[in-house]
C-alpha cells in the first residue's frame, strides 16, 4: 500500500465513524429537499409555460442528487491541513517523502469522498423508494437507461476531482492567509451559488448560460445530476467528462504552482 | 562529513502593524513589514556518529537550522550538504534518510492509537513488512512502549507521548535524527527516559543526533559537542570542557559553616555570589588562588561542617557568554 494510500485509508476509517452527524444530515437534507421541490413546484405552477428549460421530474430529480452529493461542495478547506498550517504542525507533512500537493489532495479527496458515501445511499433509498410511496411525484426517478448510470458513475468520480481539487486549492491559499477564511468563502459562495444549489443552473437567464457551464463549478453537481435525470442525453456524457478533466487539470496546475511557491515562503510560527 | 553546513543564511519578513483601530485601517492599505534576521552566516560540520547538542537562547535561530537540515526551510544563502543531498532541493529523497522530533508538535495521528500511526509511517516510507517488525519491537522495548500501544495519542500523557514520537521517528531506521527540543515540558524521569535511549541510539546504532535543548542537564548528559548560537550566528562549537574554558575559568566552593558566623565568610581573591542561612557560596579564579589555598584560608577562621568545589552550572556558562 502506498502511503498516500494508506493516508487515506486512516482518513476515511476516522470519518466514517461520524455516523451520529451522518443520520443528522440525512434528516435535514431531505427535509430541505422537500422544500426545496416544494418551491421549485410552486414555480412551475404559477409559470406554466410549456417552454420551461427543464422538465419537472428532471428539476426534482436533480435536487434529491444535489441533497444526497451536497457535501462535495467545498465548503472550506481541508479540516486537517488548515490546522496543520495554523499550528505549524505542517512541518511534519514536509518531513514525509510525499509529494505535498499529492498528500494534501489524497486527504481531500478522502475528506470529501467520505461524509458523502455515508448519506448518499441512504438518501438514494430515501428519495427513491420511499418518498414515492408518499407523495408519488416527488421522488426521484431512476435514470431514463442503464447507460445513463453507467456514463453516470465516471461523471461522478469526475465531480469528486474538482471538488477535491478546489479544496486543496482553499487549503493551499492559507499559507497566505495566517487565519484567512476570506478565500475558501469565496471560493464556498461561487460553488453554492454557480453549482446549482440555489436554482438549478439551466433556469437561470439564457445569457448566464455559457458562463456558467464555463465555470468548474457546474461539473461537481449540476452536469453529473442532468446526465442521471436523463436532462443531458447519454450521448453528449463524453462532454460532461472533457469538461471535469479539463477543470481537474487547470485546478491542479494552479494549486501545485501556488504551493510551490508558498513552500518557498513559509514561516512557521512559534519556534 | 555527514553534514556540512556553509554561511547559511536565512531572513523572515514579518509583518507589522501600527497600534490601535487607526493602524488596523491603515494596514488595510498600506502594509509594513520588517526584515528579521533569523541565521547569518553560520557553518559548521559534523561526522557520522556524533551527538551534538545545538544550543542558544529563544529566536537565537536554532530551530530554522534544524527546519532547514530538514528540508523544510529554504535558505535565502549557503550551502547545506547531508550525506551529499542538498535537503531543499532533493527534499522526498532526503527524508526518507533522515528522522525528526519536534518536541513541541506530534507526529502522531491523534486519533488512532499508537501502533496504528507506526503502521501508517511504516506505508509512508515503505518499509518492508519484517524489517518493520524488527525495528517495531525493538523500540517498543528500548522506549517502554509495550502497554501504550493500543491508545489513542489524545490520552497519553506528555512523557509518553514523547517517547511514541521518538519511536515515531525511527520506524524507517534513519542514520541521522533531528531532535528539536525534545525534554521540553518532560517530567524528570520522562527526561531521564528520553536521554538514555537518544545515548544508546547513538552509541550502539551510530546514529547521528543534533539535539536543540534549553535543559542544560540534556547537554551535560549527552553531548560531547556543543555548537552555541546566539542571534543568528555561532558563538561557540567544541567541547563542553573547552566552552567553560573559553567563557569562563571560574569554581565555586560551597561552605556550610557551624559557628553561625555565616555573615562574615569571606576572602580578598574570592568573591561572594550567595549567602543562604548557614551556606555561603565562594567564587574564584584558580589562576589566582587554588583551591587548596582558599579552602584552607576559610577553614582557619571558621567551622566548617561541609564543603564542595564545583563548576559553575552550565546555564550560568552559556548566560556569560550571551552577555558579551
Amino acid at each position: 500500500m502506498s502511503g498516500y494510500l494508506a493516508i487515506v485509508a486512516a482518513r476515511f476509517r476516522s470519518l466514517l465513524q461520524y455516523r451520529a452527524a451522518a443520520l443528522s444530515g440525512l434528516f435535514t437534507q431531505t427535509f430541505f429537499g422537500l422544500v426545496r421541490i416544494m418551491i421549485l413546484r410552486a414555480f412551475y405552477a404559477a409559470s406554466a409555460t410549456a417552454a420551461a428549460p427543464m422538465a419537472l421530474p428532471h428539476v426534482t430529480g436533480y435536487v434529491w442528487l444535489g441533497q444526497a452529493t451536497l457535501l462535495l461542495i467545498p465548503w472550506r478547506g481541508d479540516e486537517d491541513v488548515t490546522e496543520q498550517i495554523r499550528t505549524g504542525n505542517v512541518v511534519y507533512e514536509l518531513t514525509r517523502p510525499l509529494d505535498l500537493y499529492g498528500l494534501w489532495f489524497a486527504r481531500a479527496l478522502a475528506w470529501r469522498t467520505a461524509p458523502v458515501m455515508l448519506r448518499m445511499l441512504p438518501m438514494f433509498v430515501l428519495a427513491m423508494l420511499v418518498i414515492p410511496i408518499f407523495v408519488p411525484e416527488w421522488g426521484l426517478a431512476p435514470p431514463p437507461s442503464l447507460a445513463a448510470f453507467v456514463l453516470w458513475l465516471p461523471c461522478f468520480a469526475g465531480a469528486v476531482l474538482i471538488s477535491a481539487a478546489l479544496t486543496t486549492l482553499m487549503s493551499v491559499t492559507l499559507m497566505w492567509t495566517v487565519s484567512g477564511d476570506g478565500v475558501p468563502i469565496l471560493i464556498a459562495s461561487c460553488a453554492t451559488m454557480f453549482g446549482g444549489l440555489v436554482i438549478p443552473l439551466p433556469l437561470f437567464p439564457d445569457w448566464a448560460q455559457p458562463m456558467l457551464y464555463a465555470l468548474p463549478f457546474a461539473g461537481m453537481l449540476d452536469l453529473p445530476s442532468r446526465l442521471f435525470t436523463g436532462d443531458i442525453a447519454v450521448a453528449n456524457a463524453p462532454w460532461i467528462l472533457a469538461h471535469q478533466l479539463a477543470w481537474t487539470i487547470a485546478l491542479v496546475a494552479l494549486g501545485r504552482a501556488l504551493l510551490r511557491r508558498g513552500v518557498r515562503r513559509l514561516v512557521v510560527q512559534g519556534g | 562529513m555527514q553534514i556540512v553546513v556553509e554561511d547559511l543564511a536565512k531572513t523572515f519578513r514579518i509583518a507589522e502593524r501600527a497600534r490601535g483601530l487607526w493602524g488596523a485601517m491603515r494596514g488595510l492599505v498600506r502594509r509594513r513589514s520588517r526584515i528579521v534576521s533569523a541565521l547569518d552566516g553560520v557553518s559548521f560540520s559534523l561526522a557520522a556518529g556524533e551527538l551534538v547538542g545545538y544550543i542558544g537562547p529563544n529566536g537565537a535561530g536554532k530551530s530554522t537550522t534544524i527546519k532547514i537540515l530538514a528540508g523544510i526551510l529554504v535558505p535565502d544563502r549557503g550551502r547545506v550538504e547531508v550525506e551529499g543531498r542538498v535537503p531543499w532541493k532533493q527534499r522526498i529523497e532526503h527524508v526518507r534518510r533522515i528522522g525528526v522530533v519536534f518536541g513541541q508538535r506530534t507526529q502522531l495521528w491523534w486519533d488512532l492509537p499508537v501502533i496504528e500511526s507506526l503502521e501508517m509511517l511504516r506505508h509512508i516510507y515503505k518499509v518492508p513488512a519484517d524489517a518493520f517488525r524488527a525495528q517495531r519491537d525493538e523500540l517498543i522495548a528500548l522506549l517502554d512502549l509495550g502497554g501504550l500501544l493500543d491508545q489513542p495519542v489524545r490520552q497519553l500523557s506528555l512523557g509518553q507521548r514523547m517517547r511514541a514520537d521518538l519511536a515515531a521517528s525511527l520506524v524507517h531506521a534513519p542514520s541521522i535524527l533531528f531532535l528539536d527540543e525534545p525534554t521540553i515540558g518532560l517530567d524528570a524521569l520522562s527526561k531521564l527516559a528520553v536521554r538514555a535511549f537518544v545515548k544508546r541510539l547513538n552509541r550502539e546504532r551510530g546514529v547521528t543526533v543534533i539535539l536543540t535543548t534549553h535543559d542544560m542537564d540534556d547537554i551535560e548528559a549527552l553531548c560531547e559537542r556543543v555548537i552555541v548560537i546566539g542571534d543568528g550566528t555561532i558563538l561557540s562549537d567544541g567541547t563542553l570542557v573547552d566552552l567553560r574554558n573559553r567563557v569562563t575559568r571560574e569554581r565555586w566552593l560551597t561552605i556550610d559553616v557551624a559557628d553561625g558566623s555565616a555573615e562574615t565568610v569571606g576572602d580578598p581573591d574570592a568573591t561572594v555570589i550567595r549567602r543562604d542561612g548557614e551556606r555561603v557560596c565562594l567564587a574564584f579564579d584558580p589562576e589566582v588562588i587554588s583551591p587548596a589555598q582558599l579552602i584552607q584560608r576559610v577553614t582557619s577562621r571558621h567551622a566548617v561542617r561541609d564543603l564542595f568545589v564545583e563548576n559553575p552550572p552550565i546555564e550560568t556558562v552559556i548566560a556569560r557568554m550571551y552577555e558579551r
